[in-house]
C-alpha cells in the first residue's frame, strides 16, 4: 500500500458510514423465489446468443493457431488457403491493421483484457495455440477448411511451460489486487517451532478451465465515419467497448457493443484476441465478419485458472488455540496479469497470534490467465481448509468447534471491524440440516458394501465487492409503468429477474408493472458483471435513480394535488404512485403524474467509489457439508450429499440465487475430483482441449445439493446485498478432501482427487 | 455437384413439420443445416465435437447429436428442433417444468437439454436400457432419478442446472 492509499483509508475511517437502505427488510417483492423473467425464451430457443445474429453479406472467420510457444515465425505462406474456395482474404502479422494495446482488466481501469498485447502486430509467438492468422471466407466451411491450409515454419525458442519445474524462480508481485503480497506479524517460524501441535503441508491445484457452453462468438460491422458495432458474448459490455475502441483507435462513441445473452461466463467472457481480430477481418475485408471459436481455440486461447503451489503450516496449543499460520503460495501466470489470489481467505478465516501469508509468481509463456469463478479463494481455500481438517484432527477436536475456537473479533489481518459476520450461525445451520452429529469420526470406520462412506466439512468465503461507477435510468411510462434501463450483463445469472424485482419493490410497484432493457452499449454505462458485484453495483445506481424521479415527478405534481410543494424525503413510492410520509392516504398516481407526456425519466449514478471495504472488513461466509462414498477397491468417488449454508446478505430472489450456489458447489465438485487442465511441458501445448478431454462433473456426478441462506442484510450494502455468483465453490474442494480423508483414512493433497491418488494413499483393499 | 470448387447436394428434410430444401456445402452439418440454412438458431453448437450434448435434436424421434450427423444423411428425414417442442404460447410440459425448477441459467445448454429429456422418454417407454438398469428385458423402463441422471449424462450443463434439469425431467416422466 502506498502512501497516498494509507492516508485515504485513514481519512475514510472517520467518515460517517452510509445510511442503511430502507429497503433491507422490505419482502413484498424482494425475498421472493419468482421464476426466470427470460425462461419461456430460453426453454423455447428463442433468446439471441451473439453467434444467432445474422447480418446481410455475413462472412465467417476461423483462426490458425501457432504451433510453438516461443519464438518467431520465419514464414508464413497463405498461397495454398488464399486459392482454397470461398476464401475472401487471410490476415497475418504482414498485413493485419495496426492495433494498440489491449486495456488490462483491473479494478479501475476500463479494460478487460487479460493480455496486453495486440494480435498479428509482429512475428513474435508468445503462447502455444496464439492465433498467427485469420482466415474470412464465405462460409464456416470453407474458413475451417481453408485454415488448415496456412503454412506456418516457426523459429522455435526456449519456452517457460513448466510450473513446477520453475517453483524456485518465483518471486513476489507488486500487489495481488491492490493489497501487499505478503502480510505478516511476530515470528511465526519460531512460534511453529514451538507449538504443540503442527501441521506444516503443501497442496497443489492444476490450472482450470471455464468451459462455459457457450462458444465465445463475436461479429463485427464497420460503416460509413469510423462507426463500429460489435455483437459479442461479453460478460463486461461497457469495457469491452473500450478495450476494442481503444485497441483498433477510433473513439469510444463511436463503437457499439450489443449482447443480451451470454452462454455461460464465469470469468472468462472478457476481451481476448478474437474480438480484435474479428474488428479487423470486418475492415479489410469490408464486410460484417462473424468468428465463433472453435472448442480448441477456448481451451488454447482464452485463459483459465493459474495452477498453485500452496504451503499451509499451523501451529496450536492443545486447545486448538492458533498460534502460527503460515500460507505461503506461488502461482503461474503470464507477466503483465494479476495472481490468483489465493492467499485472501487466509488473510481473513481465522485469528492467529502470529501469522505470514503471502504469494509469489512465477511467469510463465502460456496464454494468459484469467480470472476463474472466485479466483484465488476458490483454491487457496482447498489448501487452508484442508489444513485446518487436518490439524483439527491431529488435536481431536471437532472440526466445526476448532474454527469457532478461532473466530476472530476484528479482521485478524487488517484490523477492521467487521460489517457483519455469521460463519458460526452458518456452521449451525447447516450441521443441523445435515445430521453432522451423526457424521462418521473415525477415518475408515464406515462401509457400505463396496463404499467406504466419509463426511467432511469447509468454510466459504468471498469478499463483498461493489464496482465504482455505472449509471440507471427509469422511466415511467403513461400507463404508469417502469422501465429500469442500464448496459448490465447477463450470463445467467437473473439479471433482469432480480432488477424488476429491486426495481418493482423501491418504486411500489407490481412485478408485472415493470421492465429491464439491458445489453446494449448505447443505455447507461454499467460496471463488468465480475467479482459478484453486478446485483450490488447496479442496485445502487437504480436506487439513485428513483430519488432523482422523486424530484422530476415532484416537480410535475399539479397544483392542487396532495404533493405540490413537498420535497423528496416528504414522499415515498407506494402502489404505484408517490405518497405523503406523514399521511399514507395522500398521494398521486404515476398516470396522473406523467400526464398527458408519453414517459418522464431520471438518471442515477453509483454516488461514490465504494469506501466502505477500506472501513470494514466486509466478506460473505458458508459452511459446505458433504458426504463421499468411496470404492474400497478402486477408489472412485462419489458425491453423495451436500448441504451449503450461506451467509450472503440479503437473498433478493432466493430461487436463482440457491441455482448459483449449486451451480458453484457442482463446479467445485468438478475441481475436487476430476478437472484438470494439462499442458505438454515440451511443447507447451493444452492436451486436454476439448470436453472430452477436460473432465467436468455430468448428470451421474451430481447428487441433490441442499441450499439454504441465513438472509442476514448487511447494514452496509445498497438493499443489504452481497454477491452470490462465487462463494459456493470456495470451499468445496477442501469439504470433499476432508470426507475423502474421513472415508478412506487417506489425505491427498494435490487437485484433482483421482482413483490413483487414493490407491497410492493405502486406502483401497 | 460441384459448385466453385466447393460440392454440394440438395437435400430435403421435414423440419418441425414444414419441408425444407437447400443445395449445400455437403460439409455442412445437420447442425448448420438448421441454424443456417433453416434459420432456426434455438439449437446451439457448444463444442462440434460431439462431447456436450447443446446441439441435440430428434430425427424420426431419436436424439442425435446434430454437430456429428452431415445435413446430407437427414436427408427425406422428419427432424424435430426446440422450435418444434412448444412455443412461449404453448409450452411443452416440460418446458414449463425447466421453468418451474429452474432448470437452467444462462439457458445455452438448455434446447439439448430438453430435446434428450423428451427423446429419453420416449426410449425408456421401448424399454431401451441404460447402464443402471437392473432388467435388461423389462419393456418399459422405469424412470427413476438414478436413470434420468445416467440418461442426460451426455447433456453437459456449466451453469450446474442440474438438479432442476433433472426434477423437471423427473415431475414429467419419472417413476
Ligand atoms: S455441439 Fe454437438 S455435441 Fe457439442
Ligand atoms: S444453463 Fe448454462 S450451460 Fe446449462
Amino acid at each position: 500500500m502506498n502512501m497516498v492509499q494509507r492516508a485515504t483509508e485513514a481519512l475514510n475511517r472517520t467518515l460517517p458510514d452510509r445510511a442503511v437502505d430502507p429497503l433491507s427488510t422490505a419482502r413484498r417483492v424482494v425475498g421472493q423465489a419468482v421464476s426466470r423473467l427470460d425462461g419461456p425464451s430460453k426453454v423455447t430457443g428463442g433468446a439471441t446468443f451473439t453467434a444467432d445474429i445474422d447480418q446481410p453479406g455475413l462472412a465467417y472467420a476461423s483462426m490458425v493457431p501457432s504451433r510453438v510457444a516461443s519464438g518467431r515465425i520465419r514464414h508464413i505462406d497463405v498461397t495454398r488457403a488464399a486459392n482454397a474456395p470461398g476464401v475472401i482474404d487471410v490476415i497475418t502479422h504482414h498485413n493485419a491493421p495496426a492495433m494498440d494495446t489491449p486495456v488490462l482488466m483491473t479494478l479501475t481501469a476500463k479494460g478487460c483484457a487479460f493480455t496486453d498485447v495486440a494480435p498479428l502486430q509482429d512475428d513474435v509467438v508468445r503462447w502455444n495455440g496464439q492465433a498467427v492468422a485469420v482466415v474470412v471466407a464465405e462460409s464456416q466451411e470453407c474458413a475451417d477448411s481453408a485454415a488448415r491450409l496456412v503454412d506456418v515454419v516457426y523459429d522455435a525458442a526456449p519456452a517457460r511451460t513448466s510450473f513446477r519445474g520453475l517453483l524456485s524462480e518465483a518471486v513476489f508481485p507488486a500487489d495481488v489486487l491492490g493489497e501487499p503480497s505478503e502480510v505478516s506479524r511476530g515470528d511465526v517460524e519460531d512460534t511453529l517451532s514451538q507449538a504443540a501441535f503442527v501441521v506444516d503441508e503443501v497442496y497443489t491445484t492444476p490450472p482450470h478451465h471455464h468451459m462455459a457452453i457457450e462458444l465465445h462468438a463475436t461479429m463485427a460491422q464497420w460503416s460509413p465515419g469510423d462507426k463500429l458495432h460489435v455483437w459479442d458474448s461479453t460478460q463486461a459490455l461497457g469495457r469491452t467497448r473500450h478495450s476494442i475502441a481503444h485497441a483498433v483507435g477510433v473513439p469510444e462513441e463511436n463503437v457499439t457493443v450489443t449482447c443480451r445473452a451470454v452462454g455461460g461466463g464465469f470469468g472468462n467472457k472478457t476481451v481476448w484476441d478474437h474480438q480484435l481480430l474479428c474488428v479487423a477481418a470486418a475492415r479489410v475485408t469490408g464486410r460484417p465478419v462473424r468468428l465463433v471459436l472453435r472448442r480448441q481455440d477456448v481451451f488454447r486461447m482464452t485463459g483459465g485458472r493459474a495452477p498453485t503451489w500452496q504451503r499451509v503450516a499451523l501451529g496450536a496449543a492443545p486447545d486448538g488455540h492458533l498460534q502460527a499460520l503460515v500460507h505461503d503460495s506461488v502461482t503461474g501466470i503470464v507477466h503483465e496479469n494479476s495472481p490468483e489470489q489465493v492467499s485472501v481467505p487466509a488473510r481473513h478465516l481465522y485469528a492467529s497470534d502470529t501469522y505470514r501469508i503471502g504469494q509469489k509468481k512465477v511467469v510463465l509463456d502460456v496464454v494468459p490467465n484469467a480470472s476463474m469463478r472466485a479466483p484465488g479463494d476458490s483454491v487457496g481455500s482447498f489448501a487452508l481448509e484442508s489444513a485446518i481438517d487436518e490439524l483439527a484432527g491431529h488435536l481431536g477436536i471437532d472440526p466445526i468447534e476448532l474454527r469457532s475456537r478461532n473466530e476472530p473479533a476484528v479482521d485478524p489481518t487488517e484490523g477492521t471491524r467487521f460489517s457483519k459476520r455469521h460463519l458460526m450461525e452458518a456452521y449451525r445451520r447447516g450441521a443441523e440440516r445435515f445430521g453432522w452429529p451423526d457424521r462418521n469420526r473415525v477415518p475408515g470406520a464406515r462401509r457400505d458394501g463396496r463404499w467406504l462412506v466419509g463426511h467432511g466439512t469447509a468454510s466459504a468465503f468471498y469478499p463483498y465487492i461493489r464496482m465504482p461507477g455505472g449509471k440507471a435510468r427509469i422511466r415511467i411510462t403513461a400507463d404508469g409503468h417502469a422501465v429500469v434501463t442500464a448496459a448490465a450483463n447477463d450470463m445467467g445469472m437473473g439479471t433482469e429477474t432480480v432488477q424488476v424485482q429491486h426495481a418493482a419493490e423501491r418504486l411500489g410497484l407490481p412485478l408485472d408493472r415493470v421492465s429491464f432493457e439491458f445489453g446494449d452499449s448505447t443505455l447507461p454505462d454499467s460496471p463488468i458483471a465480475a467479482g459478484s458485484a453486478q446485483t450490488a453495483s447496479l442496485v445502487i445506481t437504480v436506487a439513485q435513480a428513483a430519488e432523482e424521479l422523486k424530484k422530476v415527478l415532484l416537480r410535475r405534481a399539479p397544483r392542487h394535488s396532495a404533493l405540490h410543494g413537498l420535497k423528496p424525503a416528504d414522499v415515498v413510492f407506494r402502489d404505484g404512485g408517490l405518497y405523503r410520509v406523514s399521511d399514507p392516504a395522500q398521494g398521486v398516481s404515476f398516470e396522473t403524474l406523467v400526464g398527458e407526456v408519453r414517459h418522464v425519466d431520471a438518471v442515477g449514478s453509483s454516488p461514490m467509489l465504494p469506501l466502505e471495504f477500506m472501513k470494514y472488513s466486509m466478506h460473505g461466509y458458508g459452511a459446505h457439508f458433504c458426504e463421499v462414498r468411496v470404492d474400497a477397491t478402486t477408489g472412485e468417488t462419489r458425491v453423495s450429499r451436500w448441504v451449503a449454508c450461506i451467509d450472503a446478505g440479503r437473498i433478493i430472489n432466493p430461487k436463482t440465487a440457491a441455482s448459483q450456489i449449486r451451480g458453484a458447489v457442482i463446479m467445485g465438485i468438478g475441481s475436487a475430483l476430476m478437472e484438470e487442465g494439462l499442458v505438454d511441458s515440451r511443447a507447451g501445448r493444452t492436451v486436454t482441449a476439448s470436453a472430452a478431454d477436460y473432465h467436468m462433473p455430468v448428470h451421474a456426478d451430481v447428487c441433490d445439493i441442499d441450499v439454504s441462506f441465513l438472509d442476514i442484510p448487511d447494514p452496509l450494502t445498497p438493499m443489504g446485498v452481497h454477491g452470490v455468483g462465487e462463494i459456493g465453490i470456495v470451499g468445496v474442494a477442501a469439504a470433499i478432501a476432508n470426507a475423502v480423508h474421513n472415508a478412506t483414512g487417506v489425505r491427498v493433497r494435490d487437485l484433482p482427487i483421482t482413483l490413483d491418488k487414493i490407491i497410492d494413499g493405502g486406502a483401497a483393499r | 455437384m460441384e459448385h466453385d470448387g466447393i460440392s454440394t447436394a440438395k437435400v430435403t428434410v421435414r423440419v418441425n413439420g414444414s419441408s425444407q430444401s437447400a443445395a449445400i456445402d455437403t460439409r455442412t452439418s445437420l447442425l448448420e443445416l438448421i441454424r443456417q440454412h433453416v434459420g432456426l438458431t434455438g439449437t446451439k453448437r457448444g463444442c462440434n465435437q460431439g462431447a456436450c450434448g447443446a446441439c441435440t435434436v430428434l430425427i424420426d424421434d431419436q436424439r442425435v447429436l446434430s454437430c456429428l450427423t452431415l445435413a446430407v444423411q437427414a436427408d427425406g428425414r422428419e427432424v424435430t428442433t426446440i422450435e418444434g417442442i412448444g412455443d412461449t404460447t404453448q409450452l411443452h410440459r416440460l418446458q414449463s417444468a425447466f421453468i418451474d425448477h429452474d432448470g437452467f441459467q444462462c439457458g445455452y445448454c438448455t434446447a439439448g437439454q430438453i430435446c434428450s429429456g423428451v427423446a429419453l422418454a420416449s426410449e425408456a417407454a421401448a424399454g431401451v436400457p441404460s447402464v443402471v438398469t437392473d432388467d435388461l428385458h423389462a419393456d418399459e423402463v422405469d424412470l427413476s432419478l438414478a436413470e434420468i441422471r445416467e440418461r442426460m449424462s451426455g447433456n453437459l450443463c456449466r451453469c450446474g442446472a442440474h438438479n432442476g434439469i433433472i426434477a423437471a425431467i423427473s415431475e414429467v416422466y419419472g417413476s
